[in-house]
């Protein structure tokens, strides 16, 4: 096939779209083994960890916390509709302890927090890519990994598993709430039913996934906001593909985390 | 968009590359910093081929050099003051006292005072360039490139800016490589002038000769006329 032929082919959708998400993959991967790389330099810049720390965790709080408390009182509703007549209700503490801990808490918020960080993360550095700052830091001689990527996804990484924590807690409340005052189960039944079958495995292998949630969500951010052009329309582009291609890797990433948490290491 | 550009600058000469907007005299300059890689043949500074080296050399090189960008690039983030310490904070050992003296010299050399504190978005456009050049000075680099410089300023401030370019170069003896399409500002701050056309330089010579040719393309650009043989883009 002479390169004319070739390159009509790529031009394809879908030889395009496979063709897109190799070069993604790749690139990447090559700016993940820059941020490994610079990694201990980064780390040093403790102010700027602080700063998006408090940025990605502290300005996800509210949000986090609300999803979480009407997702804990939705399980409960939909918990107690399918258990009517077969399942005695002490099981609801322990259907909703255990769902949220392994599922709900840790996706949902990386779901949250994906749409807002991710988001964030992409218009701000695709702002800065496209009015030339970040030309300025390369010509001024500091790295972008170092100086811009690597505080965000270490503050990412650290902060996606407290927010889960919280989110865990929360979602909980929001379940016990939901059964006692409108399910007629007594508080007690509820907490004896999560005590029932609570394992700490369970919520390690939430916190874990949160962890690689937390470093999806910023890479992509950073990823996509590194790589806009065009301007105005560009940055917009770049945030739409960060938050897409978060929620998408979430859920990949979940399921091959599940599998190999509760297939492999804790079966 | 380049293609065969030949182009020597010498030390402490100011050139000034003229041309139409999109002839590339921005992606010639950000191959001299190594912004951007050319396809195929080299780019010097101080006999160093900048393409081939590696992330410590380029960054090493980079430091004797500084760079205005046509927006100022400076960053929302930090304040101006933060903006121009930035290189020092980032490559020597001085301490904040240290930093804020030189921060306070270079916004000084550039005309700017009392602006250490406030955020680049409650800057004009002028004052936006100043603190961009006091920052591109800061680590008092031996070649300066200007993107340019006095678009989009009033004729007084641009003025303001090519006397300080000239003046840096001049006292200082700073090499500088400005882009431009105000030919004011190019007889301004121009040893020798270099036109920018079709990827390669059309024409060079001093201000004086180039006010002198006989070039119909250069004729066409610095008379700033819609008829000649450079067409409407």
């Amino acid at each position: 096939m002479n390169e004319t032929g070739a390159e009509q082919l790529a031009e394809r959708p879908p030889f395009r779209f496979l063709l897109n998400g190799l070069r993604d993959t790749g690139e990447v991967l090559i700016l993940l083994g820059d941020v490994l790389r610079e990694l201990p330099q980064g780390i040093t810049k403790l102010p700027l960890v602080v700063q998006q720390m408090v940025a990605i965790g502290l300005g996800s709080m509210p949000l986090t916390v609300i999803v979480a408390l009407f997702t804990g009182a939705v399980a409960a509703v939909q918990a107690s509709y399918q258990f009517r007549d077969y399942v005695p209700m002490i099981y609801l503490g322990t259907v909703i302890g255990k769902s949220v801990v392994i599922e709900l808490g840790p996706v949902l918020t990386a779901l949250v927090v994906g749409g807002r960080v991710g988001a964030s993360i992409a218009a701000e550095l695709g702002t800065m890519r496209v009015t030339e700052q970040i030309d300025a830091m390369e010509t001024m001689g500091i790295s972008p990994t170092r100086y811009l990527v690597v505080p965000r996804v270490v503050a990412a990484t650290l902060m996606l598993p407290i927010l889960t924590i919280f989110a865990d807690v929360v979602a909980i409340f929001g379940g016990y709430l939901v059964a006692v005052l409108t399910l007629d189960v007594s508080g007690h039944t509820f907490t004896s039913g999560l005590r029932l079958y609570f394992h700490l495995r369970d919520v390690f292998s939430g916190l874990i996934k949160s962890v690689f949630f937390g470093a999806i969500i910023s890479m992509m951010g950073c990823y996509y906001g590194l790589r806009s052009e065009g301007g105005a329309e560009g940055v917009g582009v770049a945030t739409t593909h960060a938050v897409v291609a978060s929620c998408l890797l979430i859920l990949i990433v979940d399921f091959l985390l599940a599998s190999f948490l509760f297939r492999v290491l804790f079966a | 968009m380049l293609r065969g550009v030949s182009l020597n600058v010498g030390h402490g000469e100011s050139v000034v590359i003229i041309g139409r907007s999109g002839t590339g005299k921005s992606v010639l300059l950000k191959h001299v910093v190594g912004l951007i890689q050319p396809d195929s043949g080299t780019v010097r500074v101080d006999g160093v081929d900048v393409p081939s080296l590696g992330v410590k050399d380029l960054l090493e090189l980079r430091k004797q050099m500084g760079m205005l960008f046509q927006g100022g690039a400076l960053f929302d983030s930090l304040t101006v003051g933060e903006n121009v310490g930035l290189p020092l904070r980032e490559h020597t050992d001085v301490n904040d006292t240290q930093v804020e003296l030189v921060v306070h010299e270079k916004l000084h050399l550039v005309g700017l005072d009392q602006v250490e504190t406030m955020r680049p978005s409650n800057l004009s456009g002028g004052m936006k360039k100043r603190a961009a050049l006091a920052r591109a000075l800061a680590l008092n680099p031996k070649i300066m490139l200007y993107d340019e410089p006095t678009t989009g300023l009033d004729p007084i401030t641009a003025d303001l800016i090519n006397r300080l370019i000239r003046r840096l170069q001049q006292r200082l003896g700073i090499t500088s490589i400005a882009v431009t399409h105000d030919m004011r500002s190019a007889y301004h701050i121009a040893d020798r002038i270099a036109m920018l056309h079709e990827g390669r330089i059309h024409a060079i010579g001093t201000p004086t000769e180039i006010q002198a040719t006989t070039d119909p393309a250069v004729r066409q650009f610095i008379e700033g006329s819609a008829e000649g043989p450079l067409l409407p883009t």
